[in-house]
């Protein structure tokens, strides 16, 4: 049932233009990127030869384009989930959820899914642009993949926020701006607390992406995602529950 | 066959902060049965009806559904029910094939039958040639259609519909009626409606609910001997009013103006004899119209009266 959901979701994103566009925009951005990378290591390369230890292609390149990526990520991932919730209330469709044999978490999971899915799509297209390399040199597949689970476990936890804000609202719109900025408070706690050991700076979403994009994977960091996004799933369910004794 | 409840509604109360939207309601739906739910505006017929399918939480009282309550075990419950809320909720971007399908499969119902279920819905409900089509194109009535069908695709014993007709023209609300009746032929109805011809032309029994209230609960056939009916008479060269009482079968006579009566009568109709008398007597009957909005009489009696109790008028 509640892959019944998601497939739904994922299948109404793509009957709107907005999915298309997006996936676009971040491909020919992420592209930029990517290329600007590419000559930037072109500059370092002579520089390298001289050093024992170097840091290797994955490193320089592909770690840096999906750093810089996250941020553009952080902008554009409330634009997929605001209407995942919003909508549907808006247009008065909840109901026909609400009142089928279904639970609230079983919808809530759907909807997460559906959107998680999109966020699987859209990492895997950005992952081509490195595998691209591999035609001309070597490259670093553990690394890699730390670096798709991080990407997915931060796009995860963005979905996850984005969605529990678009469930207090009807208005996209509200939804959108919402989530943009609960995302970027969440990154701009890591740059005022950069030195910090503090609580306040544990709960920086970019701090533990970083670890991870080094290729370390770590208990802690995967665990401060998968938490981030049960806690914020579970006050959807909360929330859409609460919205029934209104 | 005895009537068993298929819906119990048992001292519902629901308060909106402090607004009381339903106070102490309880009835009962019975197999088979179209149930007219009748109020004015805002009287809380939506209110109930989304307590009913789980769409809001009760602040007091229960509802249980062929056995299940609603709140201890929401899963049986809802599949018990087909609901069509106000607004149809269909996704404007999808075909009408993919949405029933979609629905069917949030009912539950069983993979091999998907398709034998969508086909069947699409004939009952006449949307045979628009099933490639977005429901955001359609018409308002085929929405409405489309509404309706994904109620009855897991082939519930209960429909509740919410206001089906608002919006329609009298074409569509009529073919929507024929639907509707055609539905509990086999199923329980609810149906909601602020319309009064609509109750009399579908409803087994009707239930008018005013400020959250039950006023009236009888069988459909019940008005007809409850109330007395009532013929309207315009004549040119009308006799005394003390005549017009004292002819056949007339109760109780009143004058609308100088040349109007409404003659009231309890079962036969003194129509015959009024024709007869008119002409012995010379009193150049002009017009002769038969009263049927009885309900509606009812219903402005009954919510007038409410009215007047409340703000203390006595006239």
């Amino acid at each position: 049932m509640i892959l019944t959901i998601a497939r739904h979701e994922l299948r109404t994103m793509f009957l709107s233009p907005l999915a298309w566009v997006i996936l676009g925009v971040i491909q020919v951005l992420m592209g930029f990127i990517f290329l600007a990378q590419i000559e930037n290591f072109f500059l370092l390369q002579p520089q390298l030869i001289h050093l024992q230890n170097t840091p290797g292609v994955t490193d320089i390149i592909v770690a840096s384009v999906f750093q810089i990526g996250s941020i553009i990520l952080l902008m554009i991932m409330p634009l997929i989930t605001m209407r995942s919730i919003a909508e549907e209330k808006r247009n008065s469709t909840l109901c026909l959820l609400v009142s089928s044999p279904i639970s609230m978490t079983e919808i809530v999971l759907g909807k997460f899914l559906g959107l998680f899915g999109f966020v699987v799509i859209l990492v895997s297209m950005l992952m081509l642009m490195p595998l691209s390399l591999y035609s001309g040199t070597t490259l670093d597949f553990g690394k890699l993949l730390s670096i798709f689970i991080s990407m997915l476990l931060l796009l995860g936890a963005f979905a996850a926020i984005g969605l529990y804000l678009s469930s207090l609202t009807d208005n996209q719109t509200i939804a959108a701006v919402s989530s943009f900025g609960t995302l970027l408070m969440l990154w701009l706690i890591d740059t005022s607390f950069a030195d910090g050991q503090t609580v306040v700076a544990y709960l920086s979403l970019l701090r533990h992406h970083q670890s991870l994009l080094e290729g370390v994977i770590n208990t802690a960091d995967v665990a401060y995602y998968l938490l981030l996004i049960i806690a914020f799933l579970v006050l959807t369910v909360r929330q859409l529950d609460r919205e029934r004794l209104l | 066959m005895e009537p068993t409840a298929l819906i119990q509604v048992e001292n519902l109360s629901r308060f909106y902060q402090n607004h009381r939207a339903i106070n102490h309601l309880s009835f009962t739906l019975n197999a088979g049965e179209v149930l007219g739910f009748l109020g004015p505006n805002g009287a809380g017929k939506s209110t109930t009806m989304q307590i009913i399918t789980g769409n809001l939480a009760p602040s007091e009282g229960q509802v249980t559904i062929n056995g299940f309550d609603i709140i201890e075990a929401p899963r049986q419950a809802k599949s018990q029910i087909g609901y069509l809320p106000e607004h149809p909720p269909v996704y404007r971007d999808a075909s009408v094939d993919e949405y029933l399908t979609y629905c069917a499969q949030l009912r539950r119902v069983a993979r091999s039958e998907i398709s034998q279920a969508v086909t069947l819905v699409k004939q009952s409900c006449g949307l045979n040639e628009v099933g490639q089509r977005l429901i955001g194109n359609l018409s308002k009535g085929f929405q409405q259609r489309v509404g309706i069908a994904q109620a009855i695709i897991h082939n519930p014993p209960v429909v509740i519909l919410d206001e089906p007709t608002v919006g329609l023209d009298p074409i569509q609300i009529r073919e929507i009626r024929s639907l509707i009746k055609s539905l509990g032929e086999e199923r329980s109805v609810i149906l909601s409606t602020h319309i009064l011809s609509e109750v009399q032309a579908t409803c087994d029994r009707v239930q008018i609910i005013r400020e959250g209230e039950l006023i009236y609960n009888a069988p459909i056939e019940a008005l007809n001997h409850d109330k007395e009916t009532c013929i309207t008479v315009a004549m040119k060269r009308p006799p005394a009013i003390e005549t017009l009482q004292q002819l056949e079968h007339i109760i109780r006579v009143e004058a609308k103006d100088d040349q109007r009566f409404h003659l009231f009568f309890d079962s036969n109709s003194p129509a015959e004899t009024v024709v007869q008398q008119s002409v012995a007597g010379d009193w150049g009957l002009f017009e002769m119209i038969p009263d049927q909005q009885s309900l509606e009489d009812l219903f402005i009696e009954l919510t007038h009266h409410h009215q007047e109790e409340s703000e203390g008028v006595d006239e």
